[in-house]
């Protein structure tokens, strides 16, 4: 009996490997709606790192990687639940490097993802509500958690000695989570948080929201917005009523129309957006120039989430998901031989030899705790009325 | 001084923008309750003829701009205001001629012509979508203050600032000079009493040889002309978007039904308390309090009746206790 079962395990493993001359990939990212502008880039970034894959030619002993992209819009759960379903069972993706927003993410991964027992890795979705969603050990993400974030932010202020703010975000998870992060790590450490209030993108006035901002007061505003909506407006507005002159910018606020809209009017506010001073990131956005815009945000979390997925099955030599994803978290971390975007082959070739190595990739990624990014980030301060990076955390 | 203080703080935060919106406000419920009470129906398209003014007015501005033409320390925009005017009179009086003329002609009840309105206000939102796009636009130059908030502090040598924006002195001034117009208008001239008349008694009217449809094209005409100004001071002061346009005809319609529907005087002080009534209630008084009161007494909280996003439920809350205790509004205008 024990005999006969090997036997047709066996055989079952020659039948699936002669059919799977390809392995599929999932691109499920928000292709529609308010992320729109943000994926072209991101998928690209991804496609580059399969193409890279499939020119090397050593992937699984000469499979080809085919990636298969899917619209898991931004905030509609039902339609990217929809895509996902499709992906998996229509097209057998065998990972799905996905989504973009945080919460149609929590969806996917929850009716999709683990019920099918498929691998997930999202370059973007930062809420640190799916640090705790339950996973079964397939979901990680090469983007920081928010809760990261949030520590990041409250040592920046303390560190120069700002030691009570008012909080004002955007009426949505990412605002609400990074607002709470924030708030919890800020007065661990001994600051105090006058308000913590929301608001919504979109109005034409903020003035009534300043008020009361300015009522609680503080000796800075922390504006957990985005920069071409709402952010920007209560910005105007604080200063306009001389409420506040000195702002603190998370991640959706530090761009450039925020400097050339405000310039040397909020000189000495500070903030910080995830990046770090890798060579892999310098190295990354050479590859990717001539290909699609690399210096767009989370492009290198894209890439380094596609190249994990096919690291892992790579190391696991199986494209089974509940498989290869004990082997993401090795692939990903030290010990082992260092890879840089580009060394895609290089990293193959030495799994295929029984070897271990540590994808350093784009964004030097480094994943902690249940697979997520540790994160590092980059301090901007406004000099002259422009970003300046003055130091990486 | 701490007495001081504590006006200042309220005018910055409260009376000053307060009294900018509420002009706003007055300016824009006037058309509303001037077609009520002449042409006898509620016109939803009205938050989307302003959208429509101020589309042409910026268009004009913009224009005017390339050209090199500016008011000096004035914003642009109120060069271009006349021609926005025009552009707007000529829509919506040949929407008169296109939708609203037919169902005069044939009598129809006021529901009818509130529901084609209703279809009016769906085409200008995509006309103005269309020429100008969904985006917000910032059409303000000039001079920004009058006073800002760190000259103040330094001219009184007080702790809090006091900042007064252009457009909110352009605001005001300009909605006194069209309200003393529109009033002289109506009380002073032949035309402005027939169309009292005929609000008041179609058929007296129309008896007594007051032609009607000179009328109904007077009052389009102020309409339009209201509806521009009270659009391209919202947008000066705040800025231009169609949607907040369309979300500001709650408002405009709470002022008018507050003040009395077909009273123009209803209007004014029905936009006046409903900007004051949204700013006070969502107002975090701590600060205020905080000067006023002595130390054992401060408040430790924020003394805020309402969180700020639930401003729209104060226009709401206000119309239906109105409605419900004095269906007819504070001036006595004609009940819903």
């Amino acid at each position: 009996m024990k005999k006969f079962l090997t036997a047709t395990a066996a055989v079952a493993l020659m039948a699936s490997g002669a059919a799977a001359e390809e392995v599929k990939i999932g691109i499920l990212q928000g292709f529609t709606g308010p992320t729109e502008s943000l994926v072209g880039p991101m998928a690209s970034a991804m496609e580059m790192a399969i193409e890279e894959v499939n020119a090397s030619g050593k992937f699984m002993n000469g499979m080809t990687v085919v990636p298969v992209r899917g619209d898991s819009t931004c905030i509609d759960a039902s339609a990217g639940t929809a895509a996902a379903e499709r992906a998996i069972t229509a097209d057998g993706v065998k990972g799905i490097v996905g989504g973009t927003c945080s919460g149609v993410t929590g969806a996917i991964l929850a009716n999709v993802a683990v019920p099918n027992g498929i691998v997930m890795i999202s370059p973007s979705a930062t809420s640190p509500a799916l640090t705790t969603a339950e996973d079964n050990g397939l979901f990680f993400r090469t983007a920081p958690s928010d809760a990261r974030q949030g520590e990041v932010m409250a040592n920046i202020l303390l560190d120069d000695g700002v030691k009570s703010v008012a909080v004002t975000y955007t009426n949505n998870d990412y605002g609400k989570g990074l607002a709470d992060a924030f708030a919890a790590a800020y007065t661990d450490k001994g600051g105090e948080v006058t308000i913590s209030a929301a608001h919504e993108d979109g109005k034409a006035d903020y003035s009534a929201e300043v008020a009361s901002l300015a009522a609680a007061g503080g000796e800075v505003l922390v504006v957990a917005g985005y920069l071409d909506q709402g952010g920007a407006g209560i910005i105007r507005s604080a200063l306009d009523t001389g409420a506040f002159d000195r702002f603190h910018l998370p991640d959706g606020m530090v761009g450039q129309s925020l400097s050339d809209a405000f310039g040397t009017e909020i000189e000495g506010s500070k903030g910080q957006a995830p990046g770090s001073n890798s060579d892999g990131t310098k190295i990354f956005q050479d590859m990717g120039a001539d290909k699609f815009d690399s210096q767009s945000p989370y492009t290198a979390e894209g890439y380094d989430a596609a190249a994990l997925i096919m690291l892992a099955m790579q190391a696991a030599g199986s494209t089974d998901p509940n498989v290869y994803k004990d082997k993401v978290e090795m692939v990903a971390n030290a010990p082992g031989e260092k890879i840089n975007p580009g060394e895609l082959g290089k990293a193959l070739e030495i799994l295929a030899n029984g070897g271990d190595v540590d994808l350093v990739g784009a964004t030097g990624v480094e994943l902690i705790g249940p697979g997520e990014a540790a994160g590092s980030y980059r301090v901007v301060e406004i000099k002259d009325g422009k970003f300046v990076t003055v130091e990486y955390r | 001084m701490d007495i001081l203080n504590a006006i200042v703080a309220l005018s910055n935060f409260v009376l000053i923008p307060a009294i900018a919106y509420g002009s706003q406000l007055a300016l824009g419920a006037l058309g509303v309750t001037l077609i009520y009470g002449i042409l006898r129906f509620s016109n939803f398209a009205h938050g989307d003829t302003m959208a429509f003014g101020t589309m042409a007015t910026i268009l004009f501005t913009w224009a005017l701009q390339s050209a090199g033409v500016s008011f000096g320390p004035l914003p642009t925009a109120l060069l271009a205001l006349p021609f926005g005017i025009a552009a707007c009179v000529l829509a919506v009086l040949a929407t008169d001629r296109v939708v609203y003329k037919f169902y005069r002609e044939v009598k129809a009840k006021p529901i009818i012509l509130v529901m084609a309105s209703l279809g009016v206000m769906f085409i200008f939102n995509g006309i103005v979508r269309f020429i100008i796009g969904p985006d917000e636009q910032r059409f303000a130059d000039g001079e920004r203050f009058i006073i800002t908030a760190r000259e103040f502090r330094e001219m009184t040598g007080l702790q809090e600032g006091l900042a007064l924006k252009s457009t909110q002195g352009i605001t005001v001034v300009t909605a006194v000079i069209v309200v003393a117009l529109l009033f002289w208008f109506l009380n002073r001239t032949r035309t402005g009493k027939s169309m009292r008349a005929y609000s008041d008694n179609e058929d007296l009217a129309l008896l007594s040889g007051i032609n009607p449809e000179r009328v109904v094209l007077v009052t389009w005409l102020i309409v339009a002309a209201l509806a521009t100004i009270a659009g391209v001071l919202y947008g000066l002061d705040k800025s231009f978007k169609p949607f907040t346009y369309f979300q500001l005809l709650l408002p405009i319609f709470a002022s008018a039904i507050v003040g009395g529907l077909g009273s123009p005087l209803g209007a004014i002080a029905g936009g006046f308390v409903i900007a004051f009534s949204e700013v006070f209630v969502t107002y975090a008084w701590k600060k205020v309090l905080g000067y006023m009161l002595p130390e054992s007494l401060e408040p430790s909280g924020l003394v805020q009746l309402l969180s700020t996003d639930y401003k729209f439920a104060v226009s709401f809350a206000i119309l239906l206790i109105v409605l419900l205790f004095k269906p007819t509004g504070l001036f006595k205008g004609k009940a819903v």
